[in-house]
């Protein structure tokens, strides 16, 4: 967990550094602060069950164990990225992981995670479906239609919002007569529980719980991780709305530092052993970079290709 | 060897084969089971596949064609009914955004095999409800947009939509369910997308339509030729991927074209087809294309004014006319 947490730091620290030098385009929406939300909660799913996210999306796609390079390379828009660079950060996948995006409308996946999870329940899978999105988008029409649904159906959903305070720029009382978001949750009649979102070990027991009542036939379950992101919403982002003092006061509770105290103290690890961590992390990250730039972009004969599965003549 | 069936019949004999010939196939949407469908296409289904097969949903347009993408990713095939093309402004987000890009932009790892059933018409239902957006469609990279004019085309079409691994906008019109036509016996008739039709040989002049607006020109093609005009008539059948080629071939023999759509005027498919015919066929044409088209305009309520805005076998004759009165080689 404590590796996990770190190589998500690490490599949106150097995401970071490459949008800087414009070797990463478009939007970069950086997970830095809510690592320990994408550890905790897919260690408390199966490996396969399947996950579904919103865009800010790359410590989901590292954790479900995509290489690092390929994440990186779709970054930078080259052909060996996950989406062969046509994705770009905000839509990572890799469907052989049940992994299924990275997804930039906000509150759109959302009810798709709702059919998938029909699907595991149809064909018995055994399995459940993440569906990971963030405070903002439990004001969007796709998050009451996907909830109504899924407690009509009894889909085995696990609805995690990210709670970290902002849509963008506003702040969730601004967008949101609800303080707690469970609590839009218990208005379909679902279970729901809140989790520390930057504690791993406590997002990982809450998550688990959820996974296996939805495993269990019984239905959909709501979490609600409170967390906060260190950065702005994206690279773009000035932060004109937040007090500093607020930033300073939740990065003093940043989870890596603070689970790796919890391990040293516990035993499981000593002070030496995290930095060896850090620096293979480091060097893993590093390497992952370097894959990114020296991978070629992808072939300009390939651009029509794949609109379809199934063209029909020349006729795009 | 052929049975005398309506669209409407043809629609549910194709569902019905399909699933009985694939048990991932499966139906949703609003009021399809006890009510039987708002245009009682799938009346009786939920009896003979139940209620796990065949859906009840609320009403949630975004919700529903979510769904079915879901289903799809989970290796099922299903068919969301949307009551109206009106209504399928609701999940516009989830037509466009969702089902149309998965394949290429998570680089065709996987597809989505679904089919939007939906329909177009009017019938002093007003403007809300009188509206048709197959252009809309027809412009999205990755959707497959099928409007069926007669039975056979209805059932063979269907059939090849559901079977289809991409995402197939299929829509249907109210004014066409009743009408009955000749359907190929057996369930294996099946009709391509992406195939144009020549229903109607002549050498004068091309009249382009599609859904209900296909009836209405050969009526037109009808009354033309008790004056000595002979009327080719194309119907479309698929808007996306478009047969230009089919179009094109008939406009470069008869040098002039009528198209004609009930979508309005302006940024209706029409204009595209426009712009397709006088890039292939410029130097074959006498004469400008001529457009049958809904005026630009919500659709009002009464009576008159809505008979007045349709178009028709007349709004049809009248552009021919319009267009053989153009100077030309005949």
């Amino acid at each position: 967990m404590y590796r996990q947490m770190l190589l998500i730091r690490r490599f949106e620290e150097h995401a970071a550094e490459s949008y800087a030098q414009a070797k990463v385009g478009g939007f970069l929406h950086l997970y830095i602060g809510e690592e320990a939300v994408a550890v905790g909660a897919l260690h408390g799913a199966r490996e396969d069950d399947h996950l579904i996210t919103h865009y800010r999306d790359h410590g989901y796609a590292l954790v479900r164990g995509c290489d690092p390079g390929a994440v990186m390379a779709e970054l930078y828009g080259r052909a060996t990225g996950v989406a062969g660079g046509r994705g770009g950060s905000m839509h990572l996948a890799d469907a052989s992981k049940h992994f299924w995006g990275g997804h930039a409308i906000v509150g759109g996946h959302i009810p798709v995670a709702v059919g998938l999870a029909m699907a595991q329940q149809r064909k018995k899978t055994g399995l459940v479906v993440i569906d990971v999105f963030g405070d903002g988008a439990t004001a969007i029409g796709m998050f009451h239609e996907a909830l109504n649904m899924a407690m009509i159906w009894r889909t085995p959903v696990v609805f995690l919002c990210e709670n970290n305070l902002y849509g963008m720029g506003a702040h969730l009382a601004e967008q949101s007569p609800v303080k707690q978001l469970v609590d839009r949750a218990r208005g379909y009649n679902m279970p729901a529980a809140q989790c520390d979102g930057m504690d791993p070990i406590d997002t990982c027991r809450v998550m688990h719980e959820a996974c296996e009542h939805a495993r269990r036939g019984e239905g959909p379950y709501f979490v609600e991780a409170l967390t906060y992101r260190f950065r702005g919403h994206s690279m773009a982002d000035p932060e004109m709305y937040r007090s500093r003092e607020e930033v300073r006061e939740w990065r003093a509770k940043d989870p890596i530092p603070a689970f790796g105290k919890v391990l040293v103290e516990h035993g499981v690890a000593s002070e030496d052993e995290l930095q060896r961590v850090d620096k293979e992390v480091e060097e893993e990250v590093l390497a992952a970079v370097r894959f990114a730039d020296e991978s070629p972009p992808p072939s300009p004969d390939t651009v029509f290709d794949g609109i379809y599965a199934a063209p029909v003549g020349k006729r795009p | 060897m052929t049975v005398e069936i309506s669209y409407r019949e043809a629609l549910q004999q194709a569902i019905r084969e399909e699933m009985r010939r694939d048990e991932d196939v499966l139906l949703l949407g609003e009021d399809i089971t006890g009510y039987g469908g708002s245009y009682a296409v799938t009346k009786g289904l939920h009896e003979e596949f139940g209620l796990d097969r065949v859906m009840e949903t609320p009403i949630a347009e975004a919700g529903i064609v979510a769904t079915a993408i879901g289903l799809s990713m989970g290796g099922l095939k299903p068919i969301a009914e949307l009551m109206t093309v009106n209504f399928a402004l609701l999940a516009l987000d989830q037509i466009v955004n969702n089902a149309a890009k998965f394949h290429y932009m998570f680089n065709e790892q996987w597809s989505v095999p679904i089919v939007v059933r939906t329909v177009s018409g009017f019938g002093q239902l007003a403007a809300t409800h009188s509206q048709t957006f197959e252009g809309w469609f027809a412009s999205v990279p990755g959707l497959k947009v099928v409007m069926p004019a007669t039975p056979a085309d209805a059932k063979g079409l269907l059939k090849t939509a559901i079977r289809d691994p991409d995402p197939v906008i299929f829509i249907e019109h109210s004014l066409l369910y009743s009408r009955r036509g000749p359907v190929p016996e057996g369930d294996d008739h099946l009709v391509p997308i992406g195939e144009a039709a020549i229903v109607r040989e002549g050498g004068d002049v091309t009249i382009v339509a599609y859904s209900r607006m296909l009836v209405e020109a050969l009526a037109a093609a009808e009354e033309l030729a008790s004056y000595g005009v002979d009327c080719e008539v194309v119907d479309l059948r698929t808007l996306r991927p478009l047969d230009v080629d089919t179009v094109a071939g008939s406009v470069s023999r008869t040098h002039r074209a009528v198209v004609c759509g009930e979508d309005w005027r302006t940024g209706g498919f029409g204009s595209t087809l426009v712009a397709e015919i006088q890039d292939r066929c410029f130097d074959t044409l006498d004469a400008p294309v001529a457009r049958v088209a809904m005026a630009d305009v919500p659709l009002p309520y009464a009576r008159n004014l809505e008979k007045m805005l349709i178009p028709t076998a007349h709004s049809i004759t009248e552009a021919v006319r319009g267009l053989l009165s153009i100077g030309g080689r005949r």
